[in-house]
């Protein structure tokens, strides 16, 4: 993990060493490094919670590091205490989540905070003509005075893009700037991308996606766990070995596989025929999930996995089509009878969806089943609960947790567990796990990887929804790819493609590789 | 279903300790959750013994009590709808219909039903309000500000805009007598206070009512039916307020459609905020209405002992109410909420 001779020979544009960044109870972040040149290209890797996020909000100055860390630009120290400071120094971000003003236009949303003004009068023309200079040269087709609410997410990200330029900005941070993108709008993307490094500026890229970094990075900077873990030069960028550094161990036993293998699993549990919501995100899909099988559904975000996965558990209308459980025909209009039928789906977002943040450990993990276990009358079976509670806090090894500790005070790994524990208790044939580590530490993953394990060894039809590759390659039996609300292709099993991250890129994005 | 059982069900510790240590951990938790405003209401009553000299005295205490009766029981009501995010405008509306209709129908041959109908029409009010902010998802504060209108006019209607009379209501005795030396007002607050902590603490619906003030998104994606608990939150406040207004008849063996109840709402309400009850929903119990309600009492009661003129203990309550609410967000704040 050398670095080459020739960057080391000009100073970095910008280089962070010693970063540290400790939360009260969590260290985000531990003695952390990253160097960037200009006309250059570094991607930034890392599992989810591997810090690369707290790193890019320390640069914007959002975060304060600890004290001990150094950020020079130009080889001179220089201090961000607040997004001012950064901004000045020429560092501009660009966030999953756009930060943009809907109702302005395209240069106000440009100049916002930096507005041109003569004693108080707002400057329109002269700030629509310095922007339009820019959005021309990034090959914007609109003009300054579009109104951003009427752009694209695509054509948002452009207006982002122009600011930072129109900013001189000379560091550009992109934090995963594709999730929401077509194939070809990503296209476009990376050759603006290309531009703006060939024009001098330093980029810094973060991805999870193999294939994106393989196409624009000219180094890569992996974190795990809040540290440093190495970089990697242009000609040493490997898939495995990305992995191997992200992860921190070999992935064949990071994902455990001990129920019954691909191909031999049990009689269908779950047939969906035809679902749909009426093609507003997801056409008529058909599947079939299996006793004892692990299914993933990957694709993209907003390829309309969750939508899917809301569909057959009954979160939303269904448009037509039809859900069979263990060979009878169910009519399921409400989670309600979902759950009755003896299907349960953990949210993607716990904490909006899943959680009572407010209340205990003990009523977030009795929730699915204390109308069954109640005495007459809806009276609430205490010991029951209890027990229930001890048992699920013991076995799933949900630490620093007490039956009465409300479940906002735990960390995301502890939370994603109890409300695991709520849907075990509840003993369903199907289990649709939606995003089920996202956001947790790596060993909390590697705890639910093993649960999902022994719920398909216990004879459970495990329907698994995930963007990180690694992990859906390495737990699931079969995938099937959603591309724009259709099921693209399916992967595994003796019929089909094997299971690999390009053959599933080339299903999700539409394109062959 | 059973084959995931092992996973659920793993070696623990012997449970007979577990399960008793972790119930009184339980019970503790909820006490220094319920204890809130106790120590404030202490204070208060203190304050007023060393200013006035007579404040702690058993007449004068019953006084109170029975003084802050109908409050408590509007409160127990009110409590259950904040409890899901909810509220609940048209209490002293529906504590005034419920009221004329009891008087009224005692004047007739069916007395006897007079607490029955009066209950009655209180909770048919209450379904109202709760299947338009269950069914119609209207809001609960435009539902109920236009119910507080409209039942307003429906109480003077049924009460020709006079007041309704009945010297020898039949349903006096617990307006004007003593259980023990306990006012029946009074022990009836404390049977609806006893009810309502089962209902919240001892059943599947109590479990749900919080959730569905804490996240209203995770109970339906639960499997909850959200409209159930909404229904049945805004019927018991339509019902307890039914009942507060044949409290209320019998006290004066009267009722006036145009001003009995006028401003219970609002009492009400402190009372439930008073108690530590969140305006989100989710949080909050009904021991802290009762203690916010018995603050209101105590501070009426003793501001009159201290001859304070109407006005002032207008302003003294309103600041004493903001005040108490400060003081106890500050120490929540310090206890270590993240």
């Amino acid at each position: 993990m050398s670095p080459t001779a020739m960057p080391e020979t000009i100073p970095p544009l910008l280089e962070m060493r010693g970063i540290s960044k400790t939360f009260p109870g969590t260290k985000a972040l531990r003695d952390v490094q990253l160097k960037a040149w200009g006309h250059e290209i570094l991607a930034l890797m890392g599992e989810n919670g591997a810090g690369k996020s707290t790193l890019m909000k320390v640069l914007s100055g959002a975060y304060q590091a600890d004290p001990g860390g150094d950020i020079l630009v130009d080889g001179h120290a220089i201090h961000i205490t607040n997004p001012l400071v950064a901004r000045e120094h020429g560092i501009a971000i660009i966030y999953q989540e756009l930060s943009l003003a809907p109702n302005l236009s395209v240069a106000e949303n440009i100049y916002l905070g930096r507005e041109i003004a003569h004693s108080g009068v707002i400057a329109r023309v002269e700030m629509a003509e310095s922007c339009r200079a820019v959005l021309e040269r990034l090959g914007a087709d609109f003009g300054p005075n579009t109104i951003v609410k009427t752009l694209s997410i695509a054509e948002r990200q452009l207006v982002e893009i122009a600011r930072a330029v129109h900013a001189k900005s000379r560091i550009l941070v992109m934090d995963e700037p594709t999730t929401a993108l077509s194939a070809r709008e990503t296209d476009r993307l990376f050759t603006l991308i290309k531009q703006l490094r060939d024009e001098g500026l330093a980029i810094i890229y973060i991805s999870h996606r193999m294939g994106e970094v393989y196409e624009l990075s000219d180094r890569v900077t992996v974190l795990r766990d809040g540290s440093y873990v190495g970089t990697l030069e242009k000609g040493e960028i490997a898939a495995e070995r990305l992995v191997r550094m992200m992860v921190g161990r070999d992935i064949s036993s990071f994902y455990k596989h001990d129920h019954a293998d691909r191909g031999v699993a049990g009689p269908v549990v779950l047939a969906v025929r035809d679902i749909s919501d009426g093609g507003r995100r997801v056409h008529p899909t058909s599947l079939e999930l299996h006793e004892g099988e692990v299914l993933g559904i990957a694709g993209l975000v907003g390829s309309g996995r969750t939508e899917l996965a809301r569909l057959i558990y009954g979160a939303d209308r269904r448009q037509g089509g039809t859900v069979t459980l263990g060979g009878r025909l169910l009519d399921i209009r409400s989670p309600r009878d979902a759950l009755d039928a003896g299907i349960a789906y953990l949210t993607e977002d716990r904490k909006a969806q899943g959680l009572f943040l407010a209340m205990s450990c003990h009523d977030n993990i009795n929730f699915g089943v204390i109308g069954r276990d109640a005495h007459s009358g809806g009276v609430l079976n205490l010991g029951r609960a209890l027990q229930r509670t001890l048992a699920a806090l013991s076995a799933l090894s949900i630490r620093g947790a007490t039956p009465t500790l409300d479940v906002g005070h735990l960390s995301g790994g502890n939370q994603q567990k109890v409300l695991l524990s709520r849907w075990l208790e509840v003993g369903p044939r199907v289990m649709i796990l939606d995003e089920p580590t996202r956001g947790i530490d790596i060993g909390a993953k590697q705890e639910i990887y093993r649960l999902i394990d022994r719920l398909a060894a216990s004879g459970v039809g495990v329907l698994v929804i995930s963007s990180e590759m690694p992990e859906i390659i390495g737990i699931c039996d079969r995938i099937l790819v959603m591309r724009e609300g259709r099921i693209e292709g399916e992967l595994g099993g003796p019929d089909h493609k094997a299971i690999t991250q390009e053959n599933i890129m080339a299903y999700a994005s539409g394109v062959e590789l | 279903m059973s084959a995931i059982k092992p996973l659920s069900v793993g070696p623990h510790t012997p449970q007979g300790t577990a399960s008793s240590r972790d119930s009184r951990k339980l019970a503790i938790g909820r006490m220094i959750q319920v204890v809130g405003m106790l120590p404030i209401l202490i204070l208060i009553c203190v304050g007023f013994q060393l200013a006035t000299g007579k404040f702690i005295s058993p007449n004068n205490l019953a006084i109170v009590l029975q003084q802050s009766a109908i409050n408590i029981v509007l409160g127990a009501g009110m409590t259950f709808v904040i409890l899901t995010g909810g509220i609940d405008l048209s209490v002293g509306a529906i504590l005034a219909v419920s009221a004329v209709a009891a008087v009224s129908l005692s004047l007739g041959s069916l007395g006897g039903l007079a607490i029955p109908v009066a209950m009655l029409v209180g909770l048919a009010f209450g379904a109202i309000n709760g299947a338009l902010v269950a069914f119609v998802k209207l809001p609960a504060f435009i539902v109920t500000l236009g119910a507080m209108t409209a039942v307003r006019g429906i109480a003077r209607l049924l009460s020709n805009d006079t007041t309704v009379f009945n010297p020898v209501l039949p349903f006096a005795w617990i307006g004007n007598q003593r259980f023990f030396g306990v006012p029946y007002l009074v022990v009836i607050a404390l049977v609806v206070v006893a009810i309502s902590w089962f209902i919240l603490r001892r059943t599947v619906l109590g479990v749900r009512i919080y959730a569905v003030g804490g996240n209203e998104d995770a109970a339906r994606l639960s499997g909850i039916k959200v409209w159930v608990v909404l229904l049945f939150t805004y019927s018991m406040a339509g019902l307890m307020s039914g009942l507060a207004g044949a409290m209320a008849a019998a006290r004066t063996l009267s009722a006036n459609g145009a001003q009995l109840g006028m401003g219970y709402e609002l009492d009400a309400i402190a009372a439930v905020i008073l108690g530590g009850t969140s305006f989100v929903g989710g949080i909050g119990s009904i021991f802290g209405t009762l203690i916010g309600a018995l603050i209101i009492a105590v501070l009426s009661n003793g501001l009159i002992l201290m001859n304070v003129s109407e006005i002032w203990q207008l302003i003294v309550k309103g600041l004493v109410i903001i005040l108490a609410v400060s003081l106890d967000k500050y120490r929540n704040s310090r206890s270590g909420r993240t």
